[in-house]
């Protein structure tokens, strides 16, 4: 079953359109990457996802209802939208007691989730003094209590070190290999090219691609040669070609052994000669040139 | 629904700021009791009646219950400025309950503090000043009279909370509505003027801590009244929480 269905979702602020006639599926069993530029509408997908913010047009369903009907939501849906989002003061067990509380949750779960995430040990310390990646940890503690089959994430590894992503990352994997649900946004193509099976791209509210991993890359990119020379001119001249930047040359329509051949002939001296693949950031940079809130 | 009430005990109970305002509620109750009671006793020529000492007592009620309104204030404005009501929300989106919780727990909590606080300046008051007789009905019914208030007091906090979600503002608008516009409103001309000072907010709500009555209104009919300007501020507060993004 469609465990997150967006139908025809928008969302205006006054002039301003955050979201617009936006439909997509996200299902059970792998984890979707939602993608896009700052400002694209991310965030506030998100929340008309889980009944913070009032679509104004369109629906989204969760689990085939709205978030709002839900009888224990967390039980169903857990999500981690801001991590810093807590009260300061409060001790992360009590953090995560109250909202274990507010939907049935046996407060044993308190202490489980926070082995997972493995802040068992600063359970009592207040959160204020948490750092990013403690705080980060938190707000997944919070989405695991209800053991809930479907998982949202807002930019889950921003401001992480690497050892905080890379156990995101695998957790992610893992919560999606137990057959749930994982809907995570990023801006960062790279960080969604390691976890994620499905894409879900948009930008300035609109849906650019919805697409699997392997096909996006496919569709919309093509790897080129980059050739470099002391005597990068005469290079170019000779390839026709090529298009040439201040310190390399780009070809995309030969390959390695036709430049390799062409210049040798010509007694040309190379620095370089190398296949460049199709990245999933060429891709992505591609396909959202068009839609970038500011340029640079 | 029991589910919520725990959870919103949770809350309460586990931030410091709860603690803290209402033990200051409870010490401005009793310091103002002790220092009353010992100004009026070395001015009082002969013993104070046993009325006038328990009034007396109860004269820290005018701050404490400001601080029973920022602490309204705060129950709610706090979750808006850490991003924290995203999470209550997401655990409860029925938005009208999770606000009928906090009402709950909160009105709960009060006046169990604000009973016992008044209790105990009217037993302070009473052992410094020593009057000659004592109606201990006057003394359950002031002790009452001002739980109920101070209360009140807490909860058009927590309205205003909910209506305004910025801290500041909400305590700002909680002072002028409890201290200065009640005092402003005495200025007001006429007999026109007059009735509707009596009937402006804390100047009506206060007829129950004293028991008496101010020409339009009684002890109780003026705590209805009281409440009634309350109602506005939650009921408002309500439909915005409901029609808001969070």
């Amino acid at each position: 079953m469609t465990a997150i269905r967006a139908t025809s979702l928008s969302k205006r602020y006054g002039a301003t359109v955050a979201v617009a006639d936006l439909s997509f599926d996200v299902e059970p069993g792998q984890v979707t990457g939602f993608l896009g530029p700052n400002g694209a509408g991310k965030s506030t997908t998100m929340r008309m996802i889980l009944g913070l913010d009032r679509p104004s047009g369109g629906s989204v369903l969760v689990g085939g209802r709205p978030y709002a009907e839900l009888r224990h939501p967390l039980r169903k849906v857990g999500a981690l939208l801001d991590a810093k989002a807590v009260h300061g003061g409060r001790s992360a067990r009590n953090h995560l007691l109250a909202i274990a509380q507010s939907n049935g949750i046996p407060d044993r779960r308190v202490g489980e989730v926070l082995d997972i995430v493995g802040l068992r040990e600063v359970a009592k310390r207040r959160v204020g003094g948490f750092s990013l990646g403690m705080s980060q940890r938190l707000g997944i503690a919070a989405a695991l209590l209800g053991d809930p089959e479907i998982l949202l994430f807002d930019e889950p590894v921003n401001g992480l070190d690497p050892d905080g992503i890379l156990w995101i990352r695998t957790l992610m994997r893992k919560l999606a290999a137990e057959g749930r649900t994982v809907f995570v946004s990023s801006h960062l193509m790279s960080e969604m090219a390691q976890t994620a099976d499905h894409l879900i791209v948009i930008g300035r509210g609109r849906l650019i691609a919805d697409t699997s991993v392997r096909e996006f890359i496919g569709r919309s990119s093509q790897g080129y040669v980059r050739v470099r020379s002391p005597r990068l001119a005469e290079v170019a001249e000779l390839v026709k070609v090529g298009e040439l930047h201040p310190d390399h040359l780009r070809v995309t329509a030969m390959n390695t052994l036709e430049i390799g051949t062409l210049t040798a002939r010509a007694g040309l001296p190379l620095e370089e000669l190398t296949f460049v693949p199709p990245s999933l950031e060429a891709a992505y940079m591609e396909l959202t040139k068009d839609s970038l809130e500011f340029s640079s | 629904m029991i589910n919520i009430l725990r959870s919103e005990w949770t809350k309460i109970r586990s931030v410091r700021s709860t603690v803290w305002t209402l033990v200051v509620t409870a010490l401005l109750m009793l310091g103002f009791a002790v220092l009353i009671g010992f100004s009026l006793k070395s001015s009082a020529q002969g013993p104070v009646p046993g009325g006038d000492a328990i009034m007396s007592s109860l004269n820290g009620g005018i701050f404490a219950s400001l601080s029973m309104a920022t602490l309204g204030v705060l129950v709610i404005s706090s979750e808006y400025r850490t991003g924290g009501i995203r999470t209550s929300l997401m655990a409860v989106p029925k938005r009208l309950s999770l606000l009928t919780g906090k009402i709950v727990v909160f009105v709960a909590i009060s006046l169990v503090v604000c009973v016992v606080a008044s209790a105990g300046a009217i037993a302070a008051g009473l052992v410094i000043l020593q009057p000659p007789s004592v109606e201990a009905s006057e003394v359950v019914r002031a002790a009452l009279g001002s739980g109920l208030y101070l209360a009140a007091c807490g909860l058009f906090g927590l309205g205003l909370g909910t209506l305004i979600r910025h801290t500041p503002g909400a305590i700002v608008s909680a002072i002028a509505l409890i201290m200065v516009l009640p005092t402003v409103s005495t200025q007001l001309p006429g007999t026109w003027g007059r009735t509707v000072s009596e009937h402006f907010t804390t100047n009506a709500g206060q007829l129950i801590v004293s028991g008496g009555s101010n020409g339009s209104l009684g002890p109780w009919s003026g705590y209805a009244v009281y409440l009634a300007w309350i109602a506005v501020a939650l009921i408002v507060g309500a439909v915005l929480l409901q029609r808001r993004d969070a």
